[in-house]
């Protein structure tokens, strides 16, 4: 088999008052697979990914476990080694198309910096890779859209050129950190599209940060659900949408809105459900001795 | 739409220097002392007092007196000191030049202190190294100029002497220069050894001004890098594999500057004017030393110009940052 | 939770020390006659420069040494200290009520009183404030009540600036809406619910302009303008001290030291005040 292309085994997070965030989580992405990390709000999905990519908050300190990314071991590295290893074979998607270009530089070179700049390409060999890029987001008029700025494009325009910025240099992996919650629904459903689209024609992986069970059916192959910086469940996603194994993930269904049953949308979680993933965290905290 | 922010900076700076000009014209003639009493020898009579005290047109009212003014100064005409009888604007242009170098070595000096330390502060957010640049900018900045130049006297004048604590430059030195920007001028005409002595002169009167404008760039720009560095465009420049320093430089610093430069913009105003007791201090010729001697002799003429011309580099100072903000800000340029 | 009971004693700790400083000089101030080892104004030209204690050739009963006209240094400092305090009391008030007053009105009422204000505002950041300062005290004539007026003149535009700002963030509150719905009047309104939120503002300017008083202070002292008479003042302390800094640098050294702890200690206090006062820290 593979060496797979990320692979988390027991990690654990904690606050700098002990508080542990993420309770030894691990989970595999293979070469070329989409999995979706689905949880709510305050799960800790989002924090995985930051944790992947070596961009926690300075409260949040992980305390144990590995994460290696192509077989390589981050913890190991030294923390340069370890930022360009991770800038030369991943990459990030971010949530709000917003606030992640900067606005005071042009769209080219926030595009191409990482190119020239960590993979050491040259500057009309970046350039013309990114235009290749803008083309397969659909993005009619590249020369305009280069020489812009950020707030002379539009929410979406801006979230296909985070998109193209981050198949450019030709990632293993993408860390897509929910790339469309912040968009309207329409522009959703043409994002989703294209990261898939252009997904499947490089063969890129991807952990897809989600709260969206209906995104998870759309793009991934594997799941896992995340509650209170804690796996419950891990499958492939017709099996898990065929039968959920855990009370939470039957939960989270039930609480998805569904066009033909509006009503059944508006049932909170269960309070049994909840009740035992309590016991079900605390028998995990008292097992685990922080290390 | 910038040359129209231009414009209505133009005019609100024009109604400013107005009241500054009737403020200044109100108060010094409240003063109860006689001018003209102290320039003539004892024993002259009352006709003479009259004569010249309607050679300097005060024998009018003040009104008329603010109107003769008013356009004498509109058109370049700032009158006749009294005490050292000669043009004003003569006086205050030779003297100005001196005070511009010091406010602008002394701004230089804040910018190469306050900036690097606002970066490595923010670079290492939460540590010791934070918590002592706190400190220090605490301390700097509670204690004002005035303060600052005795304590660098005492280090630097007499503990350690290895700098001028007095003048602006050495007396028995030949000076080739054609204007009254000495460290400039020497500087373009290669007489390097002249501008160390005009340096050393001015090195420790430009620190003493420069400490507390540095404590508050730090600071201004820590809190500013600070909050942009938790935006998204900076997480995503780490995760290209930028290290902390080049994603501060290059994504962070200059976003991060434009909110703090209005700030700072009126902060060197603040230094400008502590020039005035600065000089004074350090027996430095520049204008703020001769407008305490113009007070002290109550020169009214004297003291109208250069109070006005103060004025006059306040508000530059802030129309140049405002216009300055405007466009370096993306938004507002094609807004 | 360690961290912010950790930031309270730290705050506590500068409150204390700053105001412990503070007390001190103050107490020594007013009880200057029966503290001060020596009159302050008694010339003895036998001990001219004597240095301070632990040098040799000093004498005893002078214990911080004496200036160029054999006057004890302690007991002028001591003295200073009454002049410091009453400028920077009754300035520091002075200035503080003008300037909150048009400052709360400004920012509060906004329209055109703020306009007003604002273009007044505009017109005083435009003069140097040294200069204005001792521009005011040559037309007032010199002495103790001419040096107050001249602060408080120069100085309210930093609080007039502050509140202003204050009260118009305060005046966009929901609680402010919910005071004008319940039917209270705008006056009613500004001194019941805008003044005490943006008190621990005014508290620590308050403290903060008395260091910035007494500065002012010795600076006009420093250039012979101040008080005009023979009493010792800081700022005239050190003027001499200038003068004479290579034959005695303790006359320049100790009204330094004493003032940088004043300044230092009236800026900390008022920032340690705030941050007990402030409802929200609290």
């Amino acid at each position: 088999m593979s060496v797979p292309c990320l692979e988390i085994s027991n990690l654990s997070a904690t606050l700098a008052n002990g508080v542990r965030v993420l309770r030894s989580v691990s989970l595999t992405v293979e070469p070329g697979v989409v999995t979706a990390l689905v949880g709510e709000s305050g799960a800790g999905k989002s924090m995985i990914g930051k944790a992947v990519l070596g961009v926690l908050p300075p409260s949040v300190k992980i305390v144990e476990g590995h994460i290696a990314l192509e077989g390589i071991d981050l913890g190991d590295l030294k923390s340069k080694a370890r930022r360009v290893l991770v800038g030369e074979r991943a990459a990030l998607i971010p949530q709000d198309p917003l606030t992640a270009l900067n606005p005071s530089r042009r769209i080219g070179p926030q595009m191409t910096d990482r190119l020239v700049h960590i993979l050491g390409w040259a500057g009309d060999k970046a350039d013309r890779r990114v235009r290749q890029l803008l083309d397969e987001v659909q993005i009619r008029d590249p020369d305009r859209v280069m020489q812009s700025y950020p707030h002379e494009l539009s929410g979406g325009m801006r979230q296909r050129v985070l998109i193209a910025a981050a198949f450019a240099a030709k990632p293993r992996l993408i860390v897509a950190d929910e790339p469309t919650t912040a968009l309207d629904v329409t522009v959703q459903k043409q994002i989703l599209r294209l990261i898939a689209e252009l997904q499947k024609e490089h063969g890129t992986a991807i952990l897809f940060v989600t709260h969206d069970l209906g995104v998870v059916a759309k793009i991934s192959q594997n799941v896992s659900v995340l509650y209170a910086g804690k796996v419950v469940e891990q499958a492939d996603t017709p099996s898990l949408f065929a039968s959920p194994q855990h009370a939470y993930t039957r939960a989270l269904m039930a609480a998805t809105p569904r066009y033909t049953d509006p009503l059944a949308s508006l049932k909170p979680v269960d309070e049994t459900v909840l009740a035992g993933l309590a016991s079900e965290i605390a028998a995990a905290d008292r097992d685990w001795v922080a290390p | 739409m910038i040359l129209q922010r231009f414009f209505i900076r133009l005019f609100t700076m024009a109604i400013t220097l107005l009241g500054v000009s009737v403020v200044v014209f109100v108060i010094i003639r409240v003063a109860p002392g006689n001018p003209i009493a102290m320039m003539l020898p004892p024993g002259a009579t009352d006709a003479d007092i009259e004569r010249l005290r309607a050679l300097y047109g005060l024998d009018k009212s003040i009104l008329q007196q603010y109107g003769i003014w008013l356009s004498g100064v509109l058109q370049g005409d700032f009158g006749t000191s009294i005490s050292l009888r000669q043009d004003v604007l003569g006086l205050v242009l030779n003297r100005l030049p001196a005070t511009l170098e010091l406010s602008i070595v002394a701004l230089l000096i804040a910018l190469a202190i306050g900036g690097p330390l606002a970066v490595i502060g923010a670079r290492e957010q939460g540590t010791g190294v934070e918590a002592g640049i706190d400190v220090a900018n605490g301390a700097a900045l509670s204690i004002p100029d005035f303060l600052w130049g005795l304590a660098l006297i005492l280090l630097f004048g007499v503990l350690w002497p290895i700098f001028e604590i007095s003048g602006r430059v050495s007396p028995r030195l030949d000076l080739p220069f054609a204007t009254q920007f000495y460290l400039f001028e020497s500087i373009l005409r290669l007489r390097f050894d002249l501008t160390k002595d005009l340096i050393s002169h001015m090195f420790i009167p430009a620190l003493a001004l420069a400490l507390p404008l540095a404590a508050i760039i730090s600071q201004l720009l820590k809190l500013s890098l600070k909050e942009v560095m938790t935006l998204d465009y900076v997480v995503l420049a780490r995760v290209k594999g930028f290290s902390e320093t080049q994603v501060i430089l290059r994504e962070a610093l200059k976003n991060a500057a434009l909110p703090a430069l209005t700030l700072i913009g009126v902060q060197f105003t603040f230094l400008i004017g502590g020039t005035v007791i600065i000089e004074r201090l350090f027996s430095y010729e520049g204008l703020g030393n001769m407008a305490i001697d113009a007070v002290i002799n109550r020169d009214l003429p004297l003291i109208q110009g250069i109070v006005l011309v103060f004025a006059l580099l306040f508000v530059t100072i802030n129309l140049i940052v405002d216009m300055t903000y405007a466009l370096l800000n993306p938004r507002l340029r094609h807004g | 939770m360690a961290e912010p009971r950790a930031v309270t004693r730290r705050g506590d700790a500068r409150l204390w020390l700053a105001g412990g400083w503070l007390l001190l000089a103050l107490l020594a101030a007013i009880f200057a006659p029966w503290i001060a080892p020596q009159d302050p104004l008694a010339q003895d030209l036998m001990f001219e420069r004597l240095p301070p204690f632990w040098m040799q050739g000093s004498e005893p009963g002078f214990w911080l040494g004496t200036d160029s006209l054999g006057r004890d240094l302690l007991s002028r400092l001591i003295y200073g200290g009454r002049v410091a305090f009453i400028v920077a009391f009754a300035a520091a008030s002075a200035a503080c009520i003008v300037g909150s007053a048009l400052g709360l009105i400004a920012g509060y009422f906004g329209g055109w009183p703020d306009r007003i204000v604002s273009r007044i505002v505009d017109v005083w950041m435009a003069f140097p404030p040294v200069l204005f300062a001792i521009l005011l005290v040559a037309v007032f004539g010199t002495g103790l009540t001419s040096v107050i007026i001249a602060i408080a003149i120069i100085d309210w535009t930093r609080f007039c600036r502050v509140i202003r700002a204050e009260a118009m963030s305060q005046a966009r509150m929901d609680y402010v809406e919910n005071a004008r719905i319940a039917g209270f009047g705008r006056i009613g309104i500004m001194l019941r619910e805008v003044l005490p939120n943006v008190a621990p503002a005014i508290i620590a300017l308050l403290s903060l302009e008395m260091g910035i008083a007494v500065i002012v202070e010795a600076i006009l002292s420093f250039v012979n303008l101040s008080i005009s008479t023979d009493d010792p003042t800081w700022g005239g302390i050190i003027a001499e001290g200038r003068l004479s800094i290579h034959q005695a640098w303790w006359v320049l050294v100790f009204p330094l030291i004493t003032l940088f702890l004043t300044v230092l200690s009236f800026s900390q206090f008022g920032e340690g005040l705030k941050n007990r006062f402030d409802p929200v820290m609290r």
